[in-house]
């Protein structure tokens, strides 16, 4: 088959600084569906300091400690004009919680302190107080009902260039004021929903991988994935405390 | 009010609360501290060889065990908090257990299981004369915050120690220069060898391809696991090389094991008996659920607490799969964290060759979509964790049984296999 072939190449973003929550769960639900849709999945680690790759197809991120954002800030902007570039022509990227903040605007520390984004989401956070945790369902008009687990105290809102991912049904979502969740712009998601996100929402997962098979050959065609987990694992996270 | 008059308050609640067949462990606790603040505080001070902290993310409860243990075959009186409650209030409540109606506590000296927020306050009121340090991991980040934070509270409990300070060297936020740099108490160390590293990655090396060689930053007073061969392990300290068969399995008990003889060297200095020591060492056992044997229709039936990535990590590490029956059991109650995520950062690749027969608790279907992204096949899910375990029981009859489980299953598969086994009461 010639099919399997067809190489779509993932940049996973900082995992030795970024990952605290899971997150990981991410890259191997994209590298084992990509398989399975018939695709040669390729994972690139892109630590501080390595060179950027030329070639990548999907980028994601995930979330990390205070510490860990420190590590890659510097380098974040360094590769930042090379992301916007990717996300102007369209490759799908998913960035959760820390790298969500950072690819705003910017993220306002408690004590007033400003840290540059790298402007690819047109969002602001602020640090609070109050840490917002526990289990989410955001209702999309893309994907449905999507779950997830939220842990983070900055609160983001949205600006006129990014549109929220979903609305929250159950859970806080981007702030505790306006019901939305994650943002978006062109094939960019972001999002704050932890669990792993795609385990139980592959739709998202699929949607990615479609964009980038569409942009890089012309064309997607699904594969048969035996996903009968999936709505059992849903309900039954669904029927869970907060 | 006086002390004997709490004391005996909290005694007649305690009684109450057992006839009502609870296990009288948090109320009397509750009620003897409303009564006396300094309840905890005043009948630790008495203590001729003072307060002993043993925290961390993962090992305390059998480290604790071990170190009671290990104290006792030299000949002193330990007072522990065994019941696993390892807050103020748990312990108020095991010393009114232990003390008779005047207040006076037969010990010698007291070794506490805290955790890390429940071990600065007690730190900060007690100044205990040794901390052991096991490890920071990642747990339960939806109670705690940033495992950065975590180590920030077990700096504040080394801060308050008097006389010494045991970490884990292979641990890198605890042996960094931040972390021991300012301590008064003397740093002493225990670890694994370069060799045996390999067994022991850390969180920080979880998603980065190459595991860094770890050298000691401390060249005397450490207890090194040099090497394992089966359940016979060779331990160097204090310029000697000592074999020690254990009855402990499982990697991560041997390094409590050492990290527990450690401490305990440390405790007893020149006075040390260490032909009796080691001999304890070579009996001590796990405790409950931590690679606890609990024998089933003739045959082991192993329950393996799971609580976090590096835990789970260590778990599947630690035990064989060949020939074993695997049931792994997941549940979110808020004592097992409600965050799922943390099972994604587990490799279960061990578990590809020969599968997993049953897999159960409400989260259990996270858990089989965790497998199936794993390529592990299995057999069956039921989150009803009574169903589940009859489902594994019989599809696993004949056959050596494993159960990795999170907390509260745990607890309830204990319960369950207690009608037809014989579990051991936890007191």
């Amino acid at each position: 088959m010639s099919d399997t072939k067809k190489t779509l190449t993932i940049l996973h973003l900082y995992p030795r600084d970024m990952n605290i929550y899971g997150d990981y769960g991410n890259i191997l639900v994209l590298k084992q569906r990509a398989k399975w849709h018939g695709y040669k999945p390729e994972i690139i680690e892109y630590n501080p300091g390595d060179n950027f790759p030329k070639n990548v197809d999907i980028v994601v991120g995930g979330g990390g400690q205070d510490s860990g954002q420190d590590k890659i800030q510097a380098d974040l902007h360094k590769i930042g004009p090379t992301l916007q570039k990717l996300a102007n022509s369209d490759t799908p990227m998913l960035v959760i919680c820390g790298l969500y903040q950072l690819f705003g605007q910017f993220f306002q520390t408690q004590d007033k302190h400003i840290i540059k984004g790298i402007g690819i989401l047109d969002i602001e956070t602020i640090a609070k107080s109050e840490r917002l945790i526990g289990n989410v369902t955001i209702r999309s008009k893309q994907f449905g009902d999507v779950i997830g687990y939220e842990n983070h105290s900055g609160q983001t809102f949205l600006n006129e260039g990014a549109k929220p991912l979903g609305t929250v049904i159950r859970g806080t979502g981007n702030n505790s004021k306006d019901m939305t969740e994650g943002a978006c712009t062109n094939n960019v998601i972001g999002s704050y929903l932890h669990g792993s996100l795609l385990p139980k929402n592959p739709k998202i997962a699929d949607w990615l991988i479609e964009q980038a098979a569409t942009k890089k050959y012309g064309s997607f065609k699904p594969g048969n994935i035996d996903d009968s987990l999936v709505p059992l694992a849903r309900e039954h996270a669904m029927k869970r405390p907060r | 009010m006086t002390k004997i008059h709490s004391v005996l308050v909290g005694k007649a609640v305690r009684h109450v609360a057992r006839l009502r067949g609870g296990s009288g462990s948090a109320l009397p606790g509750l009620v003897v501290e409303k009564l006396d603040k300094s309840f905890v505080t005043k009948a630790l001070a008495k203590l001729p060889h003072g307060t002993v902290i043993i925290s961390g993310t993962n090992g305390k409860t059998t480290t604790t065990k071990m170190v009671v243990e290990l104290l006792e075959s030299q000949g002193l009186r330990v007072f522990t908090n065994k019941t696993g409650s390892n807050f103020s209030r748990g312990v108020a409540a095991a010393l009114l257990s232990e003390m008779n109606a005047r207040g006076k506590l037969k010990a010698d000296i007291a070794v506490l299981e805290m955790d890390e927020a429940h071990a600065v306050h007690l730190a900060e009121k007690v100044k205990p004369r040794y901390t052991l340090l096991l490890n920071v991991m990642r747990d339960q980040l939806d109670r705690f915050g940033e495992i950065d934070h975590t180590a920030k509270l077990l700096h504040r409990v080394a801060t308050a120690t008097t006389n010494g300070v045991i970490v884990n060297r292979d641990d890198s936020r605890l042996l960094s220069e931040k972390f021991i740099g300012d301590l008064t108490a003397d740093v002493s160390s225990f670890g694994v060898s370069n060799r045996l590293l390999q067994q022991f990655p850390s969180d920080d090396d979880m998603r980065s391809l190459s595991i860094k060689k770890r050298e000691s930053l401390l060249n005397n007073n450490d207890t090194c696991l040099e090497s394992i061969d089966g359940n016979s392990i060779k331990l160097t300290y204090d310029g000697k090389t000592k074999k020690v068969d254990l009855k402990v399995n499982g990697l991560y008990n041997m390094l409590n094991a050492v990290g527990a003889f450690a401490l305990c060297r440390e405790i007893m200095g020149e006075k040390i008996n260490e032909a009796k020591m080691l001999d304890a060492l070579s009996k001590v056992t796990p405790a409950f659920g931590r690679g606890e044997d609990i024998v089933v229709d003739g045959l082991p039936c192993q329950l393996i607490l799971v609580k976090n990535p590096g835990g789970f990590r260590l778990g599947l590490q630690s035990f064989d799969p060949k020939g074993y029956a695997v049931m792994i059991a997941i549940n979110d109650n808020y004592a097992d964290g409600r965050d799922m995520s943390w099972l994604w950062d587990v490799e279960f690749d061990t578990l590809q060759p020969s599968g997993v027969s049953e897999i159960s608790g409400s989260r259990g279907y996270d858990m089989a979509l965790r497998l199936q992204y794993n390529d592990v096949s299995f057999l069956h899910v039921d989150t009803d964790l009574k169903r589940g375990l009859k489902n594994f029981l019989q599809s696993a009859e004949g056959k050596p049984k494993r159960i990795y489980c999170t907390y509260t299953a745990m607890m309830a598969l204990r319960r369950e296999l207690g009608k037809i086994a014989d579990v051991k009461e936890v007191k």
